[in-house]
């Protein structure tokens, strides 16, 4: 993998990994209301990330992207999860303290039946889908880095 | 149209392959993949459980009115299986490159120190 | 500290993944600040094992609920009816006598590993591996809910292989790390098969509300086959039993403790299944005599494996493979009468519930003392050890306790278990207990072999120093349990064992009504 794909595969990369990337923050953050969270947006991202790392090979991400800032990023988003997970402990665990609450995203809990999908509403379950999402991209990204990269220099030695 | 019980025969068939693939195959790269057709099968047939026909997908933003909607928890049920399922073939393949670095084969008859 | 006791359950699964996500980040602190991190997030967890227990066992073993993320778990229907939906985690006397057993075991495996790792690098990860573990053995114990029980069970068996094969630099351990895997994830598979055709039938995800609605049926039956053989797999039960010795013997010496007490939560498992999902929905004298055949051949051959052994770990477990049988066959033999519920039957329970402790115990014992010896000798060979009661004069001393009371030798805690499991299984049908007693004195036997073969002989150069004091205090510790659980069993058995045996034989009723009758 130290040496990337053909031109055309370079340049179609080029296009797409910007779109990749949105598309993925996108289906993070509207997670509580359309198809999609963290884990699937996540997915999405790293695939962007796995583009990068086929089309260009090793070079792609040299100075981007490395393992050790990927492994800090993927505890960050874990122990966020897990403190959202504390904030409503005088309840229970997990319990959802932010919504119906005025404060941030805590919109008046729609009822039930068709809507047009209000963005500002769901207490702490949009904030868990990207605490969510980051430990997804980060940690598939880091995998296949270390798969990809690591396998291959080990075999040169 | 109705379809019946058709997934869960896919689903029981898929199970079936990737079962036949685990225990008759020699190349451990083979082996993983036999798992992850079982896995594929047991996903395959929890969404088929949620299944309600001529049912919309279970999403309020935009809804048509007043229709009825298939069942979310199996959804997130395959949803939790295959976040699990990639997680264990990580881990999978990540021990089959190991083994053919430190045995120089990936034929699982040769791949045999431990007995006894 | 009502509120702790109160939150208790939930906390136990919490402050361990809190340690997993966070011990990377103080490890790039240092060695020292790492090592302080995960004793406290290990005494802490230990500390709240233990004030569960005391909740459950002084309110008489009676069980209590948590439910995440809500005050009730119901969502009243517009019909009025109330179906229990949130994931609960629901504590009775079993679960807490299994939290405790967890709790020590990883205590004493973690602080073995601190000055076990002392000269090498890199054990973050595998600090961070054990508190993954941690945390899906506990929340196997204490969910009350199917599907949360399935997603621990796969976070257990991820976290154990990835413990199984953490030495990459020894090729037969990259090996057993593939098979168990391979065989692990095909038993939750299996699992999550059976939940998903309960849900199918019964629309529900609750054990409470399962086994309010079971009838019984074709499907029923098939979901409890598929549970029995994905769960009979995991704990290691003959004839699924052909990677247990693989899995404890490449994994590193604490570890194996943790990987038994992880096999021992899966049999958990089993149990919960077995008493209180299908309680007497099912015909239970078939189903209890197919434990108790399962049993026999576990104890059986587990003995005459570990006969042939040269393999000082791999010996050890095979010892530990049949005593998970000895518990197969008290719980089976319970199962067996649970109909008629005659007085045998409850002993048989106590002596298997009782046998998972010491077992617990005892195999910690015996594999860290295994770890001092291969650390000491270089070599994993017993024809290659020898002499080393003249220099190691504190291991030998409690690699003899812990064999003596694997092999039900009095006045250690084997013994006690043994005892009744004997005698109860005395009562339903000779042949059991004279298979049980004879495979105990074969297992005698081999720790005879092995204690000559390791520690007599004559006093040769280059002997071994005796082990670091850090690696002495764990096994003292255990080898005080199983001291003082010998000494005095009558006391533990009536504290700690009959709520446990009470919430399986007679508590299903108790258990359901937690849920549905009251709310």
């Amino acid at each position: 993998m130290n040496t990337g794909m053909s031109i055309i595969v370079r340049t179609i990369t080029r296009l797409v990994y910007g779109l990749a990337l949105v598309f993925g923050f996108y289906v993070i953050m509207h997670g509580h209301l359309t198809p999609g969270g963290g884990f699937q947006g996540g997915a999405v991202v790293a695939s962007a990330f796995a583009l990068l790392l086929v089309a260009f090979g090793a070079a792609g991400i040299k100075g981007r992207l490395n393992a050790h800032l990927l492994q800090t990023l993927e505890e960050i988003g874990a122990l966020a999860f897990l403190a959202l997970g504390f904030v409503g402990i005088g309840t229970a665990f997990f319990y959802n303290l932010l919504a119906n609450s005025g404060s941030l995203f805590g919109g008046p809990v729609l009822p039930l039946g068709s809507n047009a999908g209000v963005f500002d509403a769901g207490g702490t379950l949009p904030l868990m889908n990207w605490a969510v999402g980051l430990k997804v991209m980060t940690g598939i990204a880091a995998v296949v880095i270390v798969m990809l990269i690591g396998a291959r220099k080990e075999e040169t030695e | 149209m109705n379809i019946g019980n058709l997934p869960f025969v896919v689903a029981a068939l898929l199970v079936a392959f990737g079962i036949y693939t685990f225990l008759y195959k020699r190349n451990l790269i083979k082996l993983v993949i036999g798992v992850s057709l079982v896995e594929t099968g047991v996903n395959l047939f929890l969404v088929a459980l949620g299944y309600r026909t001529a049912g919309i997908a279970p999403i309020y933003t935009f809804a048509p009115a007043a229709k009825q909607m298939v069942l979310p928890t199996p959804q997130a049920l395959t949803l939790t299986s295959i976040v699990i399922g990639l997680a264990t073939t990580a881990l999978l393949l990540s021990f089959a490159v190991f083994i053919h670095r430190h045995y120089g084969t990936l034929d699982v008859r040769k791949v045999k120190e431990l007995r006894g | 500290m009502t509120a702790l006791t109160q939150h208790a359950p939930v906390l136990l699964i919490a402050i361990p993944l809190l340690g997993a996500f966070g011990v990377p980040l103080i490890g790039k602190l240092g060695r020292g600040a790492r090592n302080t991190f995960v004793g406290l997030i290990a005494l802490l967890t230990a500390a709240f094992a233990g004030l569960l227990a005391a909740s459950v066992f002084g309110a008489a073993g009676a069980p209590s609920l948590y439910v995440l993320g809500g005050n009730g778990f119901g969502v009243p229907l517009p019909s009025g009816m109330s179906i229990p939906i949130r994931i609960i985690l629901e504590t009775d006397g079993m679960s807490a006598f299994m939290a405790l057993i967890t709790a020590l075991i990883t205590l004493t495996g973690a602080f073995f590993s601190f000055s076990y790792w002392k000269d090498r690098s890199g054990g973050t990860l595998y600090y961070s591996l054990l508190m993954l573990l941690t945390a899906g053995i506990f929340g196997m114990e204490l969910t009350g809910d199917m599907f949360n029980f399935f997603v621990f069970l796969e976070v257990t068996s991820i976290a154990a292989c990835g413990l199984i094969g953490f030495r990459v630099w020894l090729k037969t351990s990259q090996e057993a790390g593939f098979k168990v895997m391979a065989l692990y994830t095909l038993s939750g598979l299996f699992v999550l098969l059976a939940v998903g055709l309960l849900y199918g039938q019964y629309g529900g995800l609750n054990i409470a509300y399962l086994a309010s609605a079971l009838t019984g049926s074709t499907i029923d039956v098939v979901a409890l086959g598929l549970l029995l053989a994905g769960l009979a797999l995991k704990a290691g039960a003959v004839p699924l039993h052909m990677w247990a010795p693989d899995a404890y013997g490449e994994a590193p010496a604490p570890m194996s403790a943790v990987l038994v007490a992880n096999s021992q939560a899966s049999l958990y498992g089993l149990f919960r299944i077995l008493f209180t999902l299908f309680g007497l929905t099912i015909s239970v004298a078939a189903l209890g005599w197919i434990l108790i055949v399962l049993a026999l051949l576990t104890i059986f051959v587990g003995v005459t494996m570990a006969l042939i052994q040269n393999d000082i770990k791999r010996l050890i477990a095979y010892g530990a493979v049949s005593q998970i049988g000895y518990m197969l066959l008290g719980v089976g033999v319970g199962l067996a009468v649970s109909v008629a519920k005659p007085d045998y039957g409850f002993v048989a329970m106590q002596g298997g519930i009782f046998h998972m402790f010491n077992d617990a115990a005892c195999i910690g014992l015996l594999f860290l003392a295994s770890g001092v010896i291969v650390r000491a000798t270089g070599t994993r060979d017993l024809n290659q050890m020898g002499g080393l009661a003249h220099s190691m004069k504190w291991t030998s001393v409690l690699f003899l306790i812990g064999a003596f009371a694997l092999a039900g030798v009095p006045p250690f805690n084997g013994f006690a278990s043994k005892f009744l499991i004997y005698e109860a299984s005395f009562k339903l049908s000779p042949f059991l207990a004279v298979v049980a007693v004879l495979s105990s004195i074969l297992l005698l036997a081999v720790f005879v072999k092995v204690f000559q073969a390791a520690f007599l002989g004559a006093r040769r150069d280059g002997l071994p120093a005796e082990v670091p004091i850090g690696m002495m205090v764990p096994m003292v510790a255990l080898a005080l349990v199983v001291i003082v659980f010998g000494l005095f069993p009558g006391f533990f058995v009536d504290k700690i064992v009959t709520p446990a045996a009470n919430a399986l034989w007679y508590g299903r009723d108790a258990y359901i009504g937690l849920v549905l009758g009251g709310g």
